[in-house]
């Protein structure tokens, strides 16, 4: 018995060993991947926590105590002090473009503090810091006072209050609802399309394609008159087309579903799409030329493959490199403003879909992404119609 | 047969190049294999042309080669005018090719796939209709025209693929071992029908290994060994009066230097 395991165990190890892709998939790869993954996501994360420290914030002070003046003006970064606040000043913070943050101590503070008693029943005196989530710089500002001042207060046996809300109006984080849904969404959605419509051109091109091959029906359709290039343009358009339908049945689920994934408290305001109709139509437009390039790019991959289990193994790498770029959204505060961003396939759909959910889109960065993702899918179908004249390929065993 | 020649190659030639895998298998070092060398032969109009030679010999690549699905090295074959070369689109919508690595969608029935076939061969819809009703009464396809290919019996998915091979009523059939694998049944009425096909002007070229169907169905024949075509003509001319199995054997142990 013991004798014929091992007999068992030496044939599936000599299987998998002698399957140079089989051990480069599940041996090295997954190392490698998680790897790179990791480095590129420290990388951003990275530069996502120290984005914005170069950018110079205007911090507007009104009754700064003594206490706390060496605080406010040691805090890191470029931050320029300024004294005083108006409340127009204020609701100006509203404006996500504005690198400002609004700090409200109330008059004689330190004497306040000095004197309160919490058993006294009377509300402790308020710190306010108005700021706008939607910026970056504003955010981090108001992250670092939000922490000296609670180590302040700390140390004060807990005698004020920072953005105290006593009542539903009470609202310290400036940005507009447009620019919070928009922040949520454009760190979300892209990434679930890219993800949908990937789904659904993995279900349909390996077994289109490499399963074709592998039945053999492939070469009855490579005996009739018709040009390799119209075989190849005709998988990839309804490949495409059956991969759209898949990915807007599951973007209209996400759409419906969004407020009851995200409710209305959690997030803090109530979500509306406040998204106009070109907003729309670059969106489809976006997704159209994705999904062309992806089910072109899948196709070519199964072209290359053996068979369906063989094209699946070719496009796990491919897959996780574009769901990286899914993530990419989630370590950045804006889009990239180069050029050269929105011509690197996927990459760019990514980057211009959450432009738009952002409310930061641009039409250059719209039409270069569709340019070049078009461009990419011509190459794409040139490539397959050249697998489809190969021998070498369509007939491989 | 009248002497029209509907088909002329002429120097035909396809190298392989072996992985690793394949030299194994074939048992050598050399990292390229000849499959056809120079291969010459032409076939006239309403001809059975059979190319006989053992396994390995080069006929199935000599037949791909004819119907565009690889390219030779060099040489080239004109088929009804056309060059395989050159016009390999016309020349695949002037035959019809049918080998056992050909392959029907399991998914769709014979009535689709008859009507999908025609479209691609841009036959139009009357003559498909009428073809259709025609050919599959002819091979008792009829009564299994809704049901998908998946259901149907081995021989009649054969008989299917033979008469999808024909729809557009091509000039020049090309057969890759006709009769391989099928049930002797399923072999009878294509070999019937080929002899049908040949009365009705029609030029066929198939390849075999097996001497009783040369000897029965084919007007010409021609014997590959390693690539090269030995000798070629009409049964008579390459048997003189013995059987064709032991001429072939004369002709291999020639070409072999008396190896079996």
């Amino acid at each position: 018995m013991k004798s014929n395991v091992l007999t068992i165990i030496k044939k599936e190890f000599a299987r998998f060993f002698g399957d140079r892709q089989l051990l480069f998939t599940t041996v090295i790869m997954p190392g490698l991947l998680i790897y790179i993954i990791y480095t590129v996501m420290g990388s951003g994360m990275e530069k996502m926590m120290t984005e914005g420290q170069d950018e110079v914030v205007t911090l507007r002070v009104e009754h700064l105590p003594e206490s706390l003046t060496q605080t406010v003006l040691d805090l890191p970064g470029t931050i320029a002090v300024l004294q005083d606040v108006s409340q127009e000043e204020i609701d100006n913070l509203e404006d996500k473009d504005l690198n400002e943050v609004a700090l409200r101590f109330p008059e004689d503070f330190d004497e306040m503090v000095a004197t309160y008693s919490p058993q006294s029943g009377v509300a402790a005196p308020n710190v306010e810091i108005y700021y706008n989530s939607a910026n970056n710089a504003s955010s981090r500002v108001y992250g670092m006072l939000e922490a000296q001042l609670s180590a302040y207060e700390d140390q004060m046996s807990n005698r004020f209050d920072i953005n105290r809300a006593d009542t539903e109006e009470d609202r310290y984080d400036m940005a507009s609802q447009d620019d919070v849904v928009g922040s949520i969404l454009s760190k979300l959605i892209p990434m679930l399309i890219l993800m949908l419509l990937f789904s659904g051109v993995m279900a349909i091109a390996p077994s289109s394609i490499a399963g074709e091959k592998e039945r053999g029906t492939i070469a009855t359709l490579l005996v009739t008159p018709m040009r390799r290039n119209e075989l190849a343009i005709g998988k990839v358009v309804s490949l495409s087309g059956i991969a759209l339908l898949s990915g807007i049945s599951s973007f209209i689920g996400i759409l419906l579903s969004l407020p009851k994934m995200i409710p209305a408290d959690a997030a803090g305001v109530e979500l509306g799409l406040n998204y106009t109709f070109t907003d729309y139509l670059v969106l489809l437009l976006i997704i159209l030329a994705t999904v062309l390039i992806m089910a072109s790019a899948v196709s070519l991959l199964s072209a290359m493959a053996k068979d369906v289990k063989n094209a699946g193994t070719m496009v796990t790498p491919f897959m996780l490199v574009v769901m990286f770029c899914g993530l990419m959204p989630m370590f950045q505060s804006h889009v990239p403003e180069g050029i050269g961003a929105y011509l690197v396939p996927f990459y760019n759909s990514i980057q211009t879909m959450t432009a738009v959910f952002a409310h930061e889109m641009k039409w250059l960065p719209v039409a270069a992404t569709l340019c070049s993702n078009v461009v990419y899918t011509g190459v794409a179908v040139w490539g397959l119609t050249r697998m489809f004249n190969s021998e070498r390929v369509m007939f491989s065993r | 047969m009248d002497n029209t020649e509907i088909l002329k190659a002429e120097g035909l030639s396809k190298t392989f190049t072996l992985s690793r895998k394949q030299q194994k298998i074939e048992r050598t070092d050399a990292k390229r294999k000849t499959a056809v060398d120079a291969l010459s032969f032409s076939a006239y109009r309403g001809e059975i042309f059979g190319l006989l030679g053992p396994n390995g010999a080069g006929k199935t690549t000599t037949l791909r080669m004819l119907s565009t699905l690889i390219k030779p090295d060099s040489g080239d074959a004109w088929l009804d005018g056309c060059s395989v070369v050159s016009q390999p689109e016309e020349v695949r919508g002037k035959i019809g090719f049918l080998t056992s690595e050909l392959k029907l969608e399991d998914f769709f029935t014979p009535n689709y796939l008859f009507d999908f076939f025609s479209r691609l061969h841009h036959v139009d819809e009357t003559t498909c209709k009428e073809r259709k009703q025609r050919m599959f009464a002819r091979f008792g396809i009829d009564k299994f025209a809704e049901v998908k290919v998946a259901n149907l019996s081995t021989g009649m998915k054969q008989k299917l693929s033979l008469v999808i091979s024909l729809v557009h009523n091509p000039d020049i059939i090309i057969f890759d071992e006709p009769t391989n694998g099928l049930d002797v049944l399923t072999a009878r009425t294509v070999t019937d029908y080929l002899q049908e096909l040949r009365s009705e002007g029609k030029t066929i070229i198939l390849s075999t290994h097996i001497f009783s169907l040369v000897e029965r169905l084919c007007d010409r024949v021609g014997v590959i060994i390693d690539g090269r075509m030995t000798v070629c003509g009409t049964l008579q001319e390459v048997c003189g009066g013995i059987s064709l199995e032991d001429r072939f054997f004369e002709i291999y142990k020639e070409q072999k230097g008396g190896e079996e």
